[in-house]
């Protein structure tokens, strides 16, 4: 994974980890990779890969069966929670970024709609 | 678990180590960090026993460091310490009968999953496969502090990434790593602490996480700051 040089280490993975449930690559109930697992894929340290989940599992994504492992949760309205918040984010920076930029409301949803229609 | 008490190491009238003291905890990975000839491979051969300093004193697990404490410590060194004529194998052997905490089995796991076999010879390896050897062996031992010299040096893209798995997957809250580099982008992501050293002196500790948040350097251009 490319990590930018702004934000910490574990939220950016945790924020890959997050997409993965949006779109469907970790399953309810699923079983999480361990942590050295994590620690290896992500090119993280042991440290930061147990800060991770319990990061996560604070925010009610996952949760651990003790010397089992770590699961993804199995409230579906958690998955629309995560989708949901996620969106937010991404449009809290953009419309951030536009009115930085001098655009309003209005001119803000044109461009957004002119954009989808160039793309088509 | 270990401490640098107001260490200076001279060779001749050149002081490759002036007056530093540095503690290291346990169950952290470090990332040595400084120009070469900054005294980095000094410092860790002082931990490994390898040579003396010239003032200060060295503890480790709170006494100081004596021969006995060559258990628990593992140096890898920046060149290759094999003999020419040794395969695989040897190189094995040669470990066991050094190290009581060397973990044949894990080494022979290591090897094939690198893609190394018994039979190879070292002469005949390129650089990418020596530094694989050269790390399965000594992350093989099942040392309390791990002390790497540009682990990463002069070896391509997939057996660098080969080598930080192997790394990261042996390290534990039990076991202090410290790696020497220069390849900052490359141990990004999972240095816990930064230590910086310019001309033999300490210039800073930096928690690499703790950065991020506060003020949103990334440890490339904490470097290019302190240095």
């Amino acid at each position: 994974m490319e990590y930018n040089s702004g934000s910490p280490i574990y939220l950016q993975v945790i924020n890959e980890l997050k997409k993965k449930m949006v779109k469907g690559e970790l399953k309810p109930g699923e079983k999480m990779p361990s942590n050295r697992e994590l620690a290896v894929l992500y090119k993280v340290n042991q440290n930061t890969a147990a800060r991770i989940y319990r990061e996560m599992e604070m925010a009610g994504y996952c949760y651990t069966k003790r010397g089992i492992g770590t699961f993804v949760s199995e409230e579906e309205y958690m998955f629309d929670n995560v989708k949901k918040e996620m969106a937010e984010e991404l449009l809290k920076n953009f419309v951030h970024e536009m009115r930085d930029l001098g655009f309003q409301k209005g001119e803000i949803i044109e461009q957004i709609a002119d954009y989808e229609e160039e793309q088509k | 678990m270990l401490e640098y008490r107001n260490i200076t190491k001279k060779f001749g009238n050149k002081e490759a180590v002036k007056e530093l003291t540095l503690k290291l905890k346990k169950g952290t990975i470090y990332g040595l960090l400084g120009e070469n000839g900054s005294g980095k491979t000094t410092l860790m051969k002082m931990a490994a026993g390898l040579t003396q300093p010239t003032e200060g004193e060295i503890l480790f697990e709170g006494h100081p460091l004596s021969y006995q404490d060559k258990a628990s410590i593992a140096y890898m060194s920046t060149e290759p310490f094999f003999y020419s004529y040794m395969k695989v194998k040897d190189v094995e052997e040669y470990y066991a009968d050094f190290f009581e905490d060397f973990d044949r089995e894990q080494f022979r796991k290591t090897i094939e999953r690198l893609g190394l076999n018994e039979e190879m010879k070292a002469s005949a390896m390129s650089s990418g496969m020596n530094a694989k050897l050269k790390a399965a062996a000594t992350l093989a031992r099942k040392a309390d502090l791990l002390l790497l010299d540009e682990p990463l040096n002069g070896v391509d893209y997939k057996a660098r990434e080969e080598i930080i798995a192997l790394i990261l997957e042996e390290a534990d809250e039990n076991r202090t790593m410290v790696i020497s580099t220069h390849l900052i982008e490359e141990v990004e992501s999972f240095i816990e602490d930064a230590i910086f050293i310019k001309d033999g002196q300490l210039v800073d500790v930096v928690n690499v996480e703790t950065e991020r948040m506060t003020t949103g350097n990334s440890l490339a251009e904490l470097y290019l700051q302190k240095m």
